[in-house]
Order: C-alpha cells, then structure tokens, then sequence
C-alpha cells in the first residue's frame, strides 16, 4: 500500500572509482570544514553579554501585588485547576482586620507553593488568573542540588513590597488587558 | 668509557635474561625479555652495528615480541592458574637444562678464546657497507633466505584465507 | 668534544627538548581552538588573553586532581606505561635536522642533536617501541575496557608500521640514504620529495595519522565503544603523560614529514636572497617551523572533519589497500630509477 507519493526506492548502486577512492570526498569535506573555519561565530560570551529573551519567554513565577502593595491572589484556586502538571497548590485564609495594606481582598493565600520540578512553564496558570496575580517572567529558575528546594513557597514567589524592586511583567499583559 | 659501558650493559643483559626465567607473572617475563632484546641491541652499537641494532630492535622488540605480549594478555594468565608441575617433570628439566649447559661449555671451550681483534673498524655496520657485503659477497644466501620469507609469507596468507568449500 | 661544542649540544638539546614540550602544550590549546573555530565556536578564552594561559591551568588541574591506582592493577607496570608513551614520544626528535648550521666565532655548529647514519631506521625503532607505553598501560590497568583499547591500538600500529615502512622504503631508494639530514638536503630549494613521490608522501601521511592514534584512526580510545581506551583508569598527571605524549608525537611526525618529503629547512629561493650564512640558516629554521606548523594544523584539520573508521575497514586499508600500494610505489620507483641510471650512463659513454 502507498501511503504517500513520497517515497523514495533505495538505490544501492556500484560506486564509481572517484567514490571509491575515497580521497574527493575526503577533500570535499575538508573543504566544508575550513569554510567554517571563517563563519560568523555563534557563541555569546554569557556572563557579559546575555543572550535577548523572546517577549513571550515564560521563566520564574511571580505573585504580583497592586500598586498599593497588596497581594493579587485570592486563592481563587483556578491556576491549581488549569496547572496540567498538577504543580501548584494553596491554601486559603481569611483577612483579618487590620490587614488590609497586606491583601487585597477579604480572602488571600496564606501558603502559595509551586513545584518547579514538574512545572512544566506553560503559562496557563497566567491565562488562568482572573486577579492579574500570578505572572511568569523572563527570570532563569536557579538550578539546586536538593528536590526540597525545588517547593517554591511564597517568599520566592510574591514580588518585593518595595517600589523599586517590583517585577516588571508590563511586556506580558496582552493588549487588552493593558485598557 | 665503552669497557664500562660494555660491563653495564652486560650484567643488564644477563639479568634480565634471568628476570625472565624467574619472574612469577608472564607479562613481567615478556617485558625482561623486551628489555633483554634492548641490551643486546645496545650490544649491537658498541659493535658499531648501528643498522643491525635498529632492525633488532624494530623486528624483535617492536612487533615479535608484541605478538608474545599480545598472546599472553589474551590468554590472562596468572600465577594462580600456573598448572602443577610434577616432581618427575622438575627433575627431567633441571637434567635437560644441565645438559644444554654442559654443550654450551664445551663449545664455548674449544673455540680458541674469545678475542675481540682490538676495536672493530667503525665502518663496518654501516648501512652501505653491510648492503655490498650483503648483495655481493653473500648474494645467494641473502636471496635464498628471501625466498624463504616469501613462503613463509604466502603460506601465512594461505593459512589465514577462508575454506573454500 | 671541544668545550664549545659541548656547550651548544647541551643548549641545543635542552632546547630541543623545550621547544617540543612548548609546542606539545601549545598544540592542545591549539587544537581546542582549531575544533571551536570548525565547529563555529570560539574555544578557550577565559585564562589570560585570548585564553593563552588555558595550558598552564590545565598543567595545574592535572596535578592537582587526585591520583587513582586500581587496587587491582599490577602497580609497577601501571607507572611504567604513561612513562614510556612519554619517553618515546620524546627521543624521536633526536635525529631531526632542525636547521643547516650556524657559525659562531668561524665555527660551524650543526642544528641537529645527532645525525645517525640510520636515522630513518632510528625513528622506526623508537615508533614501534612506542606501541608498548599504550600496551602495558591497559593490561595493568586490569580493566577489559583497557585491555581492548591496548589490543586495538597494537594492532593497529604493528599493521601501520609495515605500509609506513615500505612507503619510505621507496624515498630512501631515491635518495640512497638513511639519515634524515642528507634527504633533506637532496632536495634543495623547491626539489621536495612530495613532487617526485606524491603516492609515497599520502602512504606516509595516511600511516602517520594512524601512529599517532589520531581520528579517523583513533579506534584505540574511541569513547562511544571503549569509555576511554587504554587510559580508562588512568588519572591525574599519567593520564596528562598520555594525552600529552600523543601531542608530542604529532609534532614529532609533521617535523619528519616536512623533513622527507617537504624539504626540510630548504625553501625556494631561500640561498638567492644574499642574506648572511647564519641568517640563512635561522631563516630556514623558521620556514620549517612554519611547515610544521601547517601540519600539525592538518593533523586537527582532519580530525575535526572525519569520522573515525570502523575496526574492519581500518585493516582492510591497512592490509588490502595501503601495502599493496605501498609495493606498487616501490616497483615503480625502481623501475623509473634503472630507467634514468641507463639514460644517464649511455650519455656520459
């Protein structure tokens, strides 16, 4: 049966003295390689020069707060639910009074985790979120040598208070959400 | 300096002869036995034999005795797989071995004194010279042991074909 | 020996000698350069400028890293085989003809540590005593990775020593000489061997890459069947002697091809230029530097572009194809030299 008219018979025919001599293509090949020898390189040199992330890369998570410094989340638990490998879990809690310069709405995650080892950074926790809470940015996740380590709770994950030090996710926000 | 380096030379020879008789692993015999093959081609230079020492060392020490050290590593023998030796079969070498020496001694007896006729004529091993001796004085048997190699060389590759059946 | 001639041997053989440990470092940074720059890399660049001082460091890494002898390898024999891979490595360059001569006070001073009158035979002798280095060191490695490297690589040298042999043998009828000083100085300005024996120079060239276990025919230490050949339980410094030792060799080989068959120190209207004896000379020197330079780029050049042989096809060329060449050479080159030995005899009748 033809699956495709694509397909090519082999042809295993005699090979002609040039090709069997072996040395034309030895040549030929030299050849290729000196080309190379003259090629543009293609290393970057890592720690001075870093190589331009895409704006669409999906790297470290944050957990976002709003201008005033509360946190986003609302332990809604929607990202958990889209998460397909099952990475995130929460716990959620209730603001006491009080604490509102701390969260946003009455209802916040008292424990975020993620765990990065079967994070698979699709993004779709972000697509996810109805609160603009949870982002992933262009931060590299550090390497470790311990699986505990890889449990990233909320002090990895929420961003700092300071205005300064917030992480700055506006190349994410896709248009309309931007309005 | 060449008496000293004669002596030297010798008393290496020897020893490593002796190392090979009774070293307990094979590969260390071998391996006396290589650097026996070097003393002797250091024997050879002393001689002004240059070209025999090369070819001694390249033939004998560079690819005989690899094929020795080849087998020996292939079959991995050891001093614990050593078969037994029989008391009877002791005593039969000991005596074989007394013998061989006995001829050796006399042999060595009736030759009329080893003298070496003062330093041997520093031209005499060159290449050129061994090759006229070579190819004119000895020219039969040089061509006959030629011929030789050459069986030897056909019956290896006819041995070492496949069975045509 | 007169006092000045001792004191330049000894310079010129501790020069020797340091120059081809230099050379041997340098060809290590060199190589990982050549590899990068195929492979559009850049290569070693962090230690010094342009990465220049990665020798030292890696000198330094290989004495600092920790010495392992098997428990159960013969321990004597375990030392003795990186020693000898780098003694032979190293007595090779004894009978090359560095340069013609320099005069000093109105006395003259060959550039070669010793001209043997069977130079060639010499470096033969050294070659096969090398195979040994490699030997010893897998079977008293007591490890079947090793041994099989060891087998693989005597093999494979005692088949590339005869078609090595039998390509030279052809040259040295040529010129009718075994010592390497005189073949090069029978060819003169551009007269070089590789003109009147370009089928012998590639024998010699295919056989060398094979000697100096170098890809495609580094079957020996090849890392997707072997884990690492005949080194595989070496470490530390012995390992270093190994990797360096072969390094050495492959300098030592591109000095004697440029010396049989490139011509040496001679260089095309090298004497027509009127400079001084000792300028010409040094001069020389350097071109053949040159040479050699170019060839052991050539050694890197090729292995970065071709895979290496499977075990079969290495001795079905080695065997079927290189020394039957290699005695087509031979008969060819006697026939051309009775040729032109009658010409040359009836027209001086």
């Amino acid at each position: 049966m033809q699956l495709t008219n694509r397909s090519k018979v082999v042809v295993r025919k005699e090979m002609s003295l040039a090709e069997r001599l072996y040395l034309p293509a030895i040549l030929g090949g030299l050849f290729i390689t000196f080309k190379h020898f003259f090629r543009k390189k293609t290393t970057i040199s890592y720690p001075e020069v870093q190589r331009q992330f895409t704006p669409v890369y999906r790297g470290h998570h944050v957990l976002k707060r709003d201008e005033q410094g509360r946190e986003n989340c609302t332990a809604c638990g929607l990202c958990a639910v889209a998460c397909p490998a099952e990475a995130i879990t929460m716990t959620a809690a209730e603001r006491k009074p009080g604490e509102e310069k701390l969260y946003r709405e009455e209802k916040y995650a008292s424990v975020y985790e993620i765990n990065m080892l079967r994070c698979i950074f699709c993004g779709l926790c972000e697509e996810a979120c109805p609160k603009e809470a949870i982002f992933l940015t262009d931060k590299i996740v550090h390497s470790g040598y311990e699986r505990q380590g890889f449990i990233f709770g909320k002090d990895k994950l929420v961003e700092p208070v300071e205005a300064d030090k917030r992480v700055d996710i506006s190349g994410r926000l896709t248009a309309h959400r931007k309005n | 300096m060449s008496k000293i380096a004669f002596f030297v030379l010798a008393f290496l020879s020897i020893f490593s002869a002796m190392m090979v008789v009774f070293s307990r692993k094979p590969v260390h015999s071998v391996l006396s036995l290589i650097f026996c093959f070097f003393t002797i081609a250091g024997h050879y230079i002393l001689l002004n034999a240059q070209f025999l020492a090369a070819v001694h060392v390249i033939v004998y020490a560079g690819a005989i005795m690899v094929l020795f050290l080849f087998v020996i590593m292939l079959l991995n023998l050891n001093a614990e797989s050593e078969p037994h030796k029989t008391s009877a079969g002791k005593i039969a070498a000991v005596v074989s071995g007394g013998l061989l020496l006995l001829v050796l001694v006399s042999v060595l007896k009736s030759t009329d004194g080893l003298h070496l006729s003062s330093a041997p004529d520093s031209q005499v091993g060159m290449v050129k010279n061994l090759g006229m001796v070579l190819y004119d004085k000895y020219m039969l048997p040089f061509e006959v042991s030629a011929l030789l190699f050459l069986t030897a060389m056909i019956g290896a590759t006819m041995i070492g074909k496949k069975e045509l059946d | 020996m007169e006092t000045a001639d001792l004191i330049f041997k000894i310079v010129f053989v501790l020069g020797v000698f340091g120059v081809s440990l230099v050379i041997a470092m340098y060809s290590t940074y060199a190589e990982r350069k050549v590899a990068a720059f195929f492979q559009d890399r850049i290569g070693p660049n962090r230690a010094g400028p342009f990465g220049l001082l990665q020798p030292l460091a890696d000198g330094v890494k290989m004495f600092m890293k920790e010495e392992i002898i098997p428990t159960h390898a013969d321990k004597a024999l375990f030392i003795l085989g990186p020693s000898i891979a780098m003694l032979t490595a190293c007595m090779t360059s004894v009978v090359i003809p560095w340069g013609s001569s320099l005069i000093i006070n109105g006395k003259e001073f060959v550039m070669q540590i010793t001209d043997v009158n069977i130079g060639i035979l010499y470096v033969f002798g050294v070659v096969s005593i090398g195979v040994y280095g490699i030997m010893i060191g897998g079977w008293a490695s007591n490890n079947k990775f090793s041994l099989l490297g060891a087998l693989r690589a005597s093999s494979q040298m005692i088949s590339y020593e005869l078609a090595m042999g039998m390509s030279i043998i052809a040259l040295v009828m040529m010129t009718g000489t075994l010592s390497i000083r005189e073949i090069v100085e029978s060819q003169p300005g551009a007269h070089w061997n590789v003109f009147v024996q370009p089928l012998g120079f590639l024998l010699f060239l295919i056989c060398a890459f094979a000697e100096t276990n170098r890809t495609p025919f580094d079957l020996p230490e090849c890392e997707t069947e072997l884990v690492g050949g005949y080194h595989t339980e070496y470490s530390s410094m012995k390992l270093g002697f190994y990797l360096f030792a072969e390094y050495i060799n492959m300098f030592i080989s591109s000095a004697i091809i440029v010396c049989l068959y490139f011509g040496g120190y001679n260089f095309p209207f090298l004497n027509s230029l009127g400079l001084s004896h000792n300028a010409t000379a040094i001069l020389g020197t350097v071109l053949m530097f040159g040479k050699i330079f170019f060839f052991i780029f050539f050694f890197m050049w090729v292995r970065w572009t071709i895979p290496r042989f499977r075990y079969d096809q290495l001795m079905r060329l080695g065997w079927k194809i290189l020394i039957p060449l290699a005695v087509l050479n031979i008969v060819i080159t006697a026939v051309v030299l009775l040729f032109k030995y009658d010409l040359w005899n009836t027209s001086i009748n």
